[in-house]
């Protein structure tokens, strides 16, 4: 009784209070007052009026407010349960500052106040009601921080005042991607089902990932088993048992749909079995016979005819049961039209986006072609011109990667590095392939066989020493701050700049060495060095000398490859040897003692890779086995490479 | 007077009076037959290598007597070991699989005891299918005819689209290379059906023998090598020894000339590389089960140049060389990478064998290439007084013909 009496005083008083404050308070505060209850202890259900009833008073502390509120900065005074603002002074005093004027009331200790805490939940609920604001925003940032907010996570909520912000945005990027936010958001959240169709078409020439993203959840269906097709569902198809799933699985759809009996699976069969036998016997089946499957649903089904275990089902029961209920696909969106035109626009994307898929692997497949050539076209020269088979060749191109390690070790700045480490790098290898020449392969210029055993030697004691030197684990070579990043055309079609630098690379090289061997000096006496060494001997030119310029050449080339490679893939001592069955197949296919050949055999081999892995994408390694076979049989056709030297220059 | 065969072929009763004797003197000292002072794991190494002869022997056929420097017989050397495997690995596993579910209060099914090997076999590549390729994995009789089969006819296809569009010398070596990099790439996929990288393992178990340990079983294994190499030597000499053998040779000294004789020089050399095919297959499978694991990686190309190194080494073009070279390289390297090889502390910096042994079998095998083409079987030349007249100029090896050098350039 007293209680009650209690609990009547106190409302009365509480009615005064407000009534007394609410006057002479600004209408901001007067319409906080309304919300005290909620505001004080906010719920997740209670908050939605609440934030509706603020909005809707289009007062304009409202944003402000919202903020501070979301952010724990709003106060409330214990005496008389007004609202403020919050600046922490130290940590027992706060100051507090009115919400409309933005005036400094006073200067409080904590005790006296009692702090706004929004959960997680109601936190939400705020940002979402802020978005609005944060889209009509004076600042361009705000607004675009808004946009990106609606785009990580739209909501129903936010199409409405998206679309309201469209006509007062002056900025013209914004403005686009508001409109197509729109669209985007108008798919799954608009009601009118023809605006939603219009949306969806909008995007049938679209090949943003975001556009794919709203249009493929409208197509995600349940499969369901039923006694008849109900009528007002959106039904994808009705499906065959059979064909378009297996029996099996059809039956277990029943089963879940409660339209059939469940199938005892064959382990729980096996334990019934096992927990009925009996003196060496399943019902007078002795358990040596089961040893077969026959046996044992023999046994299953005179327990079963005996009651001790529920009946397994027959293979009729189940065509019986498929026969009677249908099994179809439904659409999680019941508007057939939008789903009609989900699946319209989907294809036309799908169509795009294949046409798309293709230049992106053309690209892929020009870069790898251009890394191919890069590895190749020093042995386009040592082996393809000169005729010489150099094992070590990946070796080479293996000293060139650790060469620019090493600079990269003793200089910082990674361009300046590069542009150091090309020159090193060629100089490196120029100097070990001139050494090899005068020391191993002046010697068996008529024995070919024994150059590949004899540079096969060099091969694995120069892999072994550079293990020795640098450990087994991979060394990065890291490529400049500017060739980071990606060329990127739209969301399908990209490539990386590191391997348009390589491209542009090989580009060169291929020019350079074109000049060399047609243009000068050295390469008119390569040439004749190569078709007749006495004939050129007898001219005046010095053929030690050219072969061991040469083989400089084609190995100091093989040196800036390796500075290339080892940018876009890890220096470890195996990485040439990566490379060399390859390069000579490049060289082989391409056809021998000709760069354009050289040329073609890595365009065909790069792009032939690309395509075999685009086809069975999960497995690189099978890429390559069906390649080399492809290059065995091309080989049966063509058994001097796509561009085959004619007459003498043939030299057989 | 047609002599005998072994009278024209000294070196064959030579060669398998010492093999006898080598097979008597490591069972005598064996742990399982004799004293015990030679260990199990030393009998399983030494077999080993005879394997590694018998293939050397196959590869010397090819390369030093017909001229063509295949860098793929190591390929067919690993199928044959993954032909054998797939028995060894399935009966084991269905032995074990047997004598688990004997356990079970009811009797096994087939059906589920195929399960259970494919549980067993397949589970480490995420998969339980027995894949279509192991259908006759339960007979030794099937997989014994595929060890010579796979390879054989793998060799024959090969062979004769490399031959008949006339790819010959280094083009040819670098497309044998490109085979057996193709091969290895595909078995090192976990949906080849052969278990990816994990390849097969355990085989150095017989199936149904568990009671025999495994002392017995290596000196089985090592008489089994023996008589392989034995047999492969008399083989090899045979087909050398005749008119096959000439025309082989001829090939090699040059292919036109001998074409131009009249003779199928494709033929020939599809016969012998097939056949070397098959008897690289056979040391396969009798090389895997001493090791007792193989996996892709055994197909690597480099293996195969290793094999070539090993010829040229011990000395190509006769039959003797190619088993000197096999069995003395890959002791030695097992000797030094085994760590047994003393370090040399040279003050600033200590050799270690493990570390510095390739530097070495590299750069020694570019020294005989140079120096000593004739490898070590070259020093019985002097011996036999067999010593070629001096003619003058360096040996320009098999693609040059028989000519030296100064009588090529005349």
């Amino acid at each position: 009784m007293t209680r009650t009496i209690f609990y009547g005083l106190g409302a009365a008083l509480l009615w005064l209070m407000t009534a007394t404050v609410s006057l002479a308070q600004s209408p901001i505060q007067d319409l906080l007052q309304t919300y005290e209850a909620d505001l004080a202890k906010p719920s997740r259900k209670s908050i939605g009026t609440v934030i509706e009833g603020l909005i809707a008073s289009g007062q304009p502390e409202i944003p402000e407010l919202l903020t501070k509120w979301r952010e724990k900065d709003v106060w409330q005074r214990k005496d008389d349960k007004l609202f403020f603002y919050g600046e922490k002074i130290d940590s027992k005093t706060y100051r507090l500052i009115d919400i409309a004027t933005g005036e400094v009331v006073g200067e409080l200790p904590k005790k006296e106040l009692k702090q706004l805490k929004p959960n997680s939940g109601v936190r939400g609920v705020i940002a979402t009601a802020l978005v609005q604001f944060q889209l009509t925003d004076p600042d361009r940032a705000t607004r675009e921080a808004g946009l990106t907010a609606i785009e990580r996570g739209p909501e129903a909520s936010h199409l409405g005042a998206l679309r309201a912000s469209i006509s007062p945005e002056t900025d013209a990027d914004l403005k686009a991607r508001k409109v197509r936010l729109e669209r985007l958001l108008t798919i799954p959240y608009d009601e009118d089902s023809a605006t939603r169709v219009a949306a969806i078409e909008s995007f049938s020439k679209d090949l943003g990932v975001d556009a794919r993203a709203a249009i493929n959840p409208l197509l995600t269906t349940t499969r369901k088993a039923a006694a008849t097709l109900p009528e007002n569902a959106n039904i994808a198809a009705v499906l065959e048992p059979g064909d378009d799933l297996t029996r099996a699985e059809a039956y277990g759809l029943l089963v879940d749909a409660g339209l059939a009996p469940a199938q005892v699976p064959a382990s729980a069969q096996k334990d019934a079995l096992i927990a009925n036998v009996e003196n060496g016997q399943v019902a007078g089946v002795p358990v040596h016979q089961l040893d077969n499957d026959a046996a044992r649903a023999d046994a299953y089904a005179k327990l079963a005819a005996a009651g001790t275990v529920p009946p397994a089902v027959t293979e009729t029961q189940i065509d019986e049961a498929l026969a009677a209920n249908v099994i179809f696909d439904v659409y999680a969106e019941p508007d057939n039209a939008v789903t009609d035109a989900a699946q319209e626009a989907l294809k036309s994307i799908e169509t795009r986006v294949f046409f798309n898929q293709m230049l992106d692997l053309g690209l892929d497949g020009l870069s790898l072609a251009s890394i191919y050539f890069l590895a190749a076209i020093g042995l386009a020269i040592t082996f393809g011109v000169m005729g010489v088979i150099n094992m070590a060749h990946g070796e080479f191109i293996m000293m060139g990667a650790y060469t620019g390690y090493v600079v990269q070790q003793v200089i910082p700045d990674y361009t300046v590095s590069i542009i150091v480490a090309i020159p090193l790098a060629f100089a490196v290898t120029f100097a070990a392939g001139v050494a090899m020449e005068r020391l191993v392969i002046r010697w068996l210029y008529n024995r070919p066989l024994e150059t590949l055993l004899a540079t096969f030697g060099i091969s694995i004691a120069l892999q072994q020493i550079a293990k020795n030197i640098f450990g087994t684990q991979a060394r990065p070579l890291t490529s400049p701050g500017w060739l980071d990043g990606a060329l990127v055309f739209n969301d399908v079609v990209s490539i990386s700049y590191i391997r348009i630098a390589i491209f542009v690379l090989s580009l060169i090289f291929l020019c350079v060495l074109l000049f060399v061997l047609n243009k000068t000096r050295l390469g008119l006496e390569t040439r004749a060095v190569t078709q007749n060494p006495r004939m050129a001997a007898s001219m005046g030119i010095n053929p030690d000398r050219v072969n061991m310029l040469t083989f400089g050449l084609g190995s100091g080339i093989a040196g800036i490859a390796g500075v290339a490679i080892g940018l876009y893939a890890k220096v470890t001592s195996e990485l040439g040897a990566d490379y060399i069955v390859q390069s000579f197949m490049t060289v082989v296919v391409g056809g021998v003692g000709n760069i354009w050949g050289t040329l073609l055999g890595a365009t065909m081999i790069g792009f032939l890779q690309k395509g075999i892995e685009w086809l069975n994408p999960s497995n690189t390694l099978a890429a390559q086995t069906y390649m080399i076979i492809f290059i065995i049989i091309f080989i049966q056709f063509r058994p001097k490479g796509i561009i085959a030297l004619k007459g003498r220059a043939a030299g057989d | 007077m047609q002599r005998s065969f072994f009278m024209r072929n000294p070196s064959v009763l030579i060669f398998i009076g010492l093999l006898a004797l080598f097979t008597l003197l490591v069972t005598v000292f064996s742990e399982a037959f004799g004293v015990g002072v030679i260990s199990t794991s030393l009998v399983k190494t030494l077999g080993k290598t005879l394997c590694l002869c018998l293939i050397a022997i196959a590869m010397d056929l090819v390369w030093g007597y017909c001229g063509i420097l295949s860098l793929g017989h190591f390929a067919f050397f690993g199928l044959g070991g993954y032909m054998i495997g797939m028995w060894l690995m399935y009966e084991r596993t269905k032995a074990i699989v047997v004598s688990s579910l004997a356990e079970a209060p009811l009797p096994p099914t087939a059906d589920e005891i195929r399960d259970g090997i494919g549980t067993q076999i397949f589970g480490v590549v995420g998969g339980a299918e027995i894949p279509p390729i192991w259908f006759f994995a339960d007979s030794l009789f099937a997989q014994l005819v595929l060890v010579v089969t796979i390879p054989g006819l793998l060799a024959l296809i090969f062979g004769w689209l490399a031959f008949r569009s006339r790819v010959t010398g280094v083009y040819l070596s670098i497309l044998t290379q490109a085979m057996t990099l193709a091969l290895a790439l595909y078995l090192f996929q976990n949906d080849s059906g052969l278990r990816g990288n994990n390849g097969l393992s355990g085989l150095q178990n017989l199936p149904g023998l568990d009671d025999v340990p495994q002392a017995t079983i290596s000196i089985w294994f090592l008489w089994a090598s023996a008589f392989a190499l034995g047999l492969g030597y008399l083989v090899a000499a045979w087909v050398v020894g005749g008119k096959f053998g000439s025309v082989v040779r001829g090939i090699r000294d040059d292919e036109a000339r001998v074409r131009f004789l009249g003779y199928h020089v494709e033929s020939y050399k599809l016969v012998v590389f097939t056949l070397t095919a098959i008897i690289a297959a056979i040391a396969g499978a009798l090389y895997y089960p001493q090791a007792g694991i193989i996996n892709p990686a055994e197909i690597a190309p480099i293996a195969s140049i290793y094999l070539a190194v090993w010829v040229a080494i011990g000395g190509r073009g006769r039959l003797y060389g190619a088993v000197i070279g096999a069995a003395f390289v890959s002791l030695v390297s097992t000797w030094f990478t085994g760590g047994q090889a003393p370090d040399i502390p040279l003050g600033f910096y200590t050799i270690q064998w493990v570390d510095w042994w390739l530097v070495l079998l590299g750069l020694s095998f570019v020294l005989v290439t140079l120096l000593a083409p004739q490898g070590i079987g070259g020093l019985f030349d002097l011996f036999t007084n067999r010593k070629t007249p001096e003619r003058g100029g360096a040996d320009l090896g098999p693609d040059a013909g028989s000519l030296q050098e100064k009588e090529a350039e005349q």
